[in-house]
């Protein structure tokens, strides 16, 4: 156990050496390109692993969660509309915003299981769309142009791709850190067990739906945050970033990682967004190998690709009969 | 004046119901009964609008171009049974869900390739495409009465099917209890396959009709699948009749969202916040609806499963 952490200790310290090197190598190897790519994926990995905390260690399948990033993205927009420019003002309260209407709409989908649970997720998440969209003075459905990256400290310039690729680097391994964190401990430990038996945890005590509301809400923060990181990385935010589409997709990333497995969201988003990537510089039909690849990972490796790494020490999820979302919905 | 507007609103939002149920009841008894979440429907529904347009333009004939369209998407679904929807019966909702969105993204890229990524033209039929002055003052398209009147008749032989024939009452055990029904002697899994064919063809059906009104593009399945999918949670899983009420219920509501709202905004706000806030409500409508059923009655208004 001890040995096995030191291990991955290593592993991620070594990963985040490589990542932090990234900007400074690809120049030399004319990959200037995808200092932009690698940015977009840590935002991405940073929202499926906001999923995960829900979706893998909390059993609730919500169809929303684009949503929350679009929340993150729109509070961004609204700020700079009016002329604010710190991102020690924006990134805070786009979190705090995505997270107040996260427990907003947790207050009304929690009360309900299963297929009605991912219903009512997702309505709530095309509402928002629609609210966007309507929104004219921020673009509508044309979306809107921020008028530059935010400013954060005194001499870092963060209209500099490879400075604003290490500040999002630092910031998203430090909240994937705490959501590590956050599922190794009583609280976390609390969620799981209401995953796996929602009946015995409320008998032993357990305020479920107070805990299965507050993680619903960190989530929805989380998500509203890399939403602001994306809006202040592309410069530009629109509607189609919060498309119920998207919120399908992120569910992918996290189920192709691993439901429940710690890293299992990045991990999804890498290897989804690479894939998404190669497949289409190769050909312009680049979404019938990827529903094809869906469809096989939904019927042979269900527990994603973690799962085929084998340890057995993790905290492997089966979605309970009364889960939220659950196998028996 | 306003009385006929409102006529002619209520007619739109009608017919938009109806095409919804036939959506909706495919939808679900498939989910009634064998628990499959199935968001691929809407690529059946693309896929009757694509041949009917294709088979229309080539025939010359709008009835020849439904039955095509019907035939073709029931043989892409029994493939698709065959091939992948056996596979999903004993799986978790979520495996259901990606592996349907896996379909969707499949069946978006096949017909692009086939029909290209613009929008496909489907020609209104020529001997429907003039208004009927159904009352005095009220031209209205004849076609829009076809659709109302093909979702009509559509609707009752359903309704005649699930609520008074042999298979209709399997149908129903299955979908309200299943392993019951199974010991009863009912192959369950037998009526499953007929009802997965039966929604597809509804799908076509409603495809088919829909193509000349709305635009013919990849992508239509999903727009329409989630208003669909609205349905089914407002009706209640596996209840036809819930899926009938609330079909029509949605198709109102829209009509109120999108044609009197605004008006009565216009009537009451400055312009400008009038016109920001009417395409809001008549796209949140039906969202709106759906939460307010569920937080009162959880599982739906009809649903099959007590």
């Amino acid at each position: 156990m001890k040995q096995r952490d030191a291990t991955s200790t290593v592993v991620l310290a070594i990963v985040f050496v490589l990542l932090a090197a990234f900007p400074l190598v690809a120049p030399l190897l004319g990959l200037e390109f995808y200092i932009g790519f690698v940015r977009r994926v840590l935002v991405v990995a940073l929202a499926a692993a906001s999923l995960n905390f829900i979706l893998g260690f909390g059993g609730m399948v919500a169809l929303g969660h684009a949503g929350f990033i679009g929340i993150g993205a729109y509070t961004v927009v609204a700020l700079s509309d009016v002329g604010v420019m710190s991102a020690w003002l924006l990134w805070p309260a786009a979190a705090l915003v995505a997270g107040a209407v996260a427990a907003l709409v947790g207050t009304v989908a929690l009360r309900t299981r299963g297929v009605y649970f991912i219903m009512t997720t997702l309505a709530f998440a095309q509402m928002l769309y629609f609210v966007v969209v309507s929104l004219r003075r921020y673009g509508g459905d044309d979306g809107y142009t921020l008028p530059a990256r935010p400013t954060l400290l005194p001499g870092l310039d963060l209209a500099d791709d490879s400075t604003f690729y290490w500040v999002v680097l630092v910031l998203v391994s430090l909240t994937l850190l705490w959501l590590h964190r956050a599922t190794r401990s009583r609280f976390g430990y609390a969620l799981m067990g209401i995953r796996d038996n929602e009946t015995r945890m409320r008998a032993l005590g357990y305020p479920v739906f107070r805990l299965q509301l507050v993680a619903f809400a960190i989530a929805g923060a989380i998500a509203g945050l890399a939403g602001a990181l994306l809006a202040g990385g592309n410069g530009f935010v629109s509607p189609a970033t919060m498309h119920w589409t998207q919120s399908a997709t992120l569910l992918v990333m996290v189920v192709i990682g691993g439901l429940g497995r710690s890293w299992g969201g990045p991990v999804g988003a890498v290897v989804w967004l690479l894939l998404e990537e190669v497949l289409k510089q190769s050909t312009d039909h680049w979404h019938l190998p990827l529903g094809l690849l869906l469809i096989a990972v939904a019927l042979w490796a269900p527990k994603g690709l973690a799962a085929l790494y084998r340890r057995r020490n993790s905290l492997t999820p089966t979605l309970s009969p009364e889960g939220r979302g659950g196998s028996r919905i | 004046m306003t009385g006929i507007l409102l006529l002619e609103q209520l007619l739109n939002g009608l017919g938009y119901g109806l095409m919804l149920f036939l959506l909706a009841a495919g939808l679900t008894l498939v989910f009634g009964i064998m628990d499959v979440l199935n968001l691929a429907h809407g690529s059946l529904f693309m896929a009757g609008a694509y041949v009917a347009a294709e088979a229309h333009t080539r025939t010359g004939s709008f009835a020849a171009a439904i039955v095509i369209a019907v035939l073709v998407t029931v043989i892409v679904a029994l493939l698709l049974e065959v091939l992948l929807m056996r596979r999903l019966y004993q799986r978790d909702h979520l495996a259901q869900v990606l592996a349907t969105f896996g379909v969707i993204l499949v069946a978006d890229d096949i017909v692009t390739m086939i029909w290209g990524p613009s929008p496909v033209m489907a020609p209104t039929p020529a001997a429907l495409s003039g208004p009927i002055e159904i009352i005095a003052g009220l031209p209205y398209p004849s076609y829009r009465l076809v659709i109302l009147a093909g979702g009509m008749l559509v609707a009752l032989a359903l309704w005649l099917l699930v609520n008074h024939t042999r298979i209709g009452m399997r149908v129903r055990a299955g979908a309200s209890d299943r392993p019951m029904a199974e010991l009863m002697g009912v192959r369950v899994g037998r009526i499953f396959n007929g009802i997965f064919l039966l929604g597809a063809a509804l799908a076509a059906l409603a495809g088919a009709l829909m193509g000349p009104i709305v635009a013919v593009q990849v992508g239509m399945g999903e727009q329409i699948l989630i208003p669909a999918l609205v349905v089914l949670v407002i009706g209640g899983i596996g209840s036809v009749r819930g899926a009938f009420v609330a079909a029509l219920l949605v198709g109102l509501v829209d009509t109120i969202g999108r044609a009197f709202v605004p008006m009565l905004l216009r009537a009451t706000l400055p312009p400008s916040t009038a016109a920001d806030l009417g395409p809001l409500f008549a796209e949140v409508a039906m969202y709106a609806l759906m939460v307010i059923v569920l937080i009162f009655r959880p599982s739906g208004l009809f649903s099959a499963r007590a």
